[in-house]
């Protein structure tokens, strides 16, 4: 499914690096080997899309008119820089990623641009990877862990549109993995990048609503509210309330969000070997957690973080240490259990049924 | 089963898109609308869409209103995310709406004024009852003209300052910020609160204006002036070193008039609410205007403890495209987290229950 490239289409995407620096015509290859009257020569301006493949690997033809052309799967919309985002706006949220990544779990303020697609959909990861995406990578995108939910496909198609990039379900095989609400269960390695979607990148929002108020308590390192709200928690229901977007201290230093992951998930932050950023489009702001972080679920020594997850057995691959999701199957109170992660769900079975 | 069901995949969005834009176009047997008819019949739809999309483009306006279904946050949003893709060629020159080629200006604080009063094309006296003649059709017959006076329209703020009775507004030539290209950072001064209100949503700031005159902030407002009309853009490119109009846009402005009782360093006098929005828009021009003035509750030392005086409340707040975005995220699958509040609940309710037994 989601072929944003096709089999026959084979080879990657032309274009060397469409930078300001390599005006250059853009190289298309092709399986077939057919004509590329590719790059026309990009301006400053247009950067336009440059190679536009058809899935025959036949003629890719340079878009320099700004228009509404052609939805097909493998094609660039034309008019557009790639990865939609003009090179300066990249910058910009390069250099934010930066600050971000020097300073862990500190959110860095951005000129957030409006997109295409509504605020709450996910414009903050889909402009951070928009910013870091190259013609080389390979691109996963899952909401609620699942690669088929109508907001990943859709953002999938997003960038297939304007970066015609590779995609790919397998986490293993992604060089960058947007997600909205899930940390993929396998684990990640060194090289890759997970983007999370942020809807409110302020840990302490629901305590303090004031901006200006929660920033000077960051800068102080204050957080006694949030820990006061914990304690006040085991005291009202004998354990902590939170069950997702739970808070973490990261570094040491800051208080962050994971986003609204569930507990189960933030155990996998700690120390992972793939660099982790956060874009939160609506509110404006760009945090990270480089690789090999310590991230520290808030708990209390005699109240230990504890990760939630339902206690059974996933229905289609047998998994226990996933996260599931219930899936309702009648009136009748019947239900049963399926892995969160399409994809490591798929492996599994796929597996299971070669050593049948 | 349900499992598939609930996962959406590219047909079923592809089915979707077909479906909307079949509702879109109606029954074919209609005529088709066309963005003239738009921009022509639907103009303060189109005015609207421009304000809240903050981009000056009838055409495109008109186009965003057809491809949203008559959805003006929608329209707008569709305009927005166009906008965003224009390169910013830098600020033009402070307009001068005193020299504006007035098509209506009136002023509740004075009978009559230089300039005079132009009612100019308002629904203002017009009774409200559904005119079925308009059902039918036809043109309406020309509306009588006069000659202009040719008298100069001074702005009704300038009156009162030659007086000294309206407190003066800092000069500045400094570039304005532009909250498109940084993000809003507080506090925020008043280029930038005008800015986000000038690009606000119409429904907030109506409800924000309307709650100071209902004791939510201390306003004693009248309306100095309304002016709508056409007004001259002007650049000045550093290669050229003087100014050239680049065009004409209608703006509709209001100076709204407060009574200041004073301070420890200012006399008492009047204190200016001001609002400025694209095409004719009164009623957000308004509703800007005495939002603009609460937000300036704290620069004059009066008490703030309203939402209209909360700079974060309402600059935060008043985005529809912001808004509408996060409210309607509502809908996308949020069975993840659901699942993890569905096994703390049953927890908290099982050492409920346990407790109770024992």
């Amino acid at each position: 499914m989601s072929t944003m490239r096709s089999a026959e289409g084979g080879a990657p995407l032309g274009g060397e690096h469409r930078s300001r620096e390599s005006h250059g015509p853009t190289a298309t290859r092709s399986a077939e080997g057919g004509a590329a009257p590719g790059g026309e020569h990009r301006s400053r301006e247009s950067h336009g899309p440059t190679a536009m493949r058809s899935a025959e690997g036949g003629a890719a033809l340079g878009g320099e008119q700004r228009s509404r052309a052609s939805d097909g799967p493998t094609t660039i919309e034309a008019g557009y820089n790639f990865g939609y985002l003009d090179e300066n706006t990249k910058r910009m949220i390069r250099r934010a990623l930066l600050k971000a990544v020097a300073i862990p779990g500190h959110q860095v303020p951005f000129g957030s641009r409006e997109m295409p697609l509504p605020y709450g959909w996910g414009t903050g990861g889909i402009q951070v990877t928009a910013s870091v995406i190259g013609p080389q990578d390979r691109l996963k995108v899952i909401d609620q862990g699942a690669d088929d939910t109508t907001n990943a496909v859709s953002i999938r198609r997003f960038f297939a549109k304007v970066a015609g990039v590779a995609t790919t379900e397998h986490t293993a095989e992604a060089t960058i993995i947007q997600t909205r609400h899930r940390i993929p269960e396998v684990k990640l390695r060194e090289g890759q990048i997970l983007v999370y979607q942020v809807p409110m990148p302020e840990p302490l929002f629901r305590l303090e609503p004031r901006v200006s108020e929660t920033k000077r308590m960051h800068a102080l390192a204050d957080y006694g509210l949030m820990h006061v709200k914990l304690y006040e928690d085991i005291a009202r229901h004998g354990h902590i309330a939170i069950s997702y977007n739970y808070p973490v201290m990261v570094g040491g230093r800051y208080l962050m969000s994971p986003s609204p992951i569930p507990a189960f998930d933030n155990p996998k932050m700690h120390r992972m070997p793939a660099l982790q950023l956060f874009g939160a489009g609506r509110e404006k702001r760009i945090y990270a957690v480089p690789p090999y972080t310590s991230v520290h679920s808030l708990d209390f020594e005699d109240h230990p973080f504890q990760p939630i997850r339902a206690n059974a057995a996933c229905a289609l691959c047998g998994a226990r240490d996933s996260y599931l999701d219930e899936v309702v199957t009648d009136d009748q109170g019947g239900r049963m259990f399926v892995c969160s992660d399409t994809d490591y769900c798929n492996t599994r079975q796929g597996s299971r049924e070669a050593a049948e | 089963m349900a499992y598939v069901a609930v996962k959406g995949g590219e047909r079923a969005i592809d089915a979707a898109h077909a479906w909307l834009a079949e509702a879109r176009r109606g029954d074919a047997a209609q005529p088709e609308l066309s963005l003239e008819q738009i921009e022509q019949q639907l103009g303060l739809a189109v005015d609207r869409v421009m304000a809240e999309g903050a981009c000056y483009d009838r055409g495109l306006a008109a186009l965003a209103v057809k491809q949203a279904r008559g959805d003006l946050i929608e329209a707008a949003f569709l305009l927005r995310a166009y906008r965003t893709t224009l390169p910013r060629f830098g600020a033009s020159l402070p307009m001068d709406t005193g020299a504006m080629r007035i098509r209506r200006r009136i002023s509740a604080t004075y009978k009559d004024l230089p300039g005079g009063q132009v009612l100019g094309p308002t629904f203002d006296y017009t009774h409200r009852l559904l005119d079925f003649a308009l059902a039918a059709g036809g043109t309406p017959p020309p509306a009588p003209m006069a000659a202009p006076e040719g008298e100069a329209t001074p702005r009704v703020t300038g009156i009162l300052a030659q007086e000294g009775l309206m407190a003066p507004e800092a000069k500045s030539d400094a570039e304005p910020p532009d909250l498109t290209r940084e993000p809003l950072s507080f506090p925020a001064d008043r280029p930038l609160r005008l800015q986000a209100l000038a690009r606000g949503d119409e429904g907030f700031l109506l409800a924000m204006g309307y709650s100071t005159q209902r004791g939510y902030g201390n306003a004693h407002p009248f309306v100095g002036e309304i002016r709508m009309g056409e007004v001259a853009v002007e650049i000045a490119p550093p290669e050229l070193g003087f100014p050239i109009e680049i065009g004409e846009i209608t703006v509709t402005e209001c100076q709204m008039v407060n009574q200041f009782a004073g301070s420890k360093t200012e006399p008492p006098q009047f204190t200016r609410g001001y609002g400025l929005v694209f095409g004719h828009g009164e009623r957000k021009a308004m509703a800007m205007s005495l939002v603009d003035r609460a937000l300036r509750a704290k620069e004059l030392g009066e008490e703030v403890d309203a939402p209209a005086q909360s700079e974060e409340f309402v600059l935060y707040h008043c985005d529809n495209i912001e808004a509408t975005g996060f409210v309607e995220h509502l809908k996308l699958p949020h069975y993840v987290d659901f699942q993890s509040e569905l096994e703390k609940v049953r927890e908290m309710r099982a050492t409920v229950f346990r407790e109770a037994a024992e």
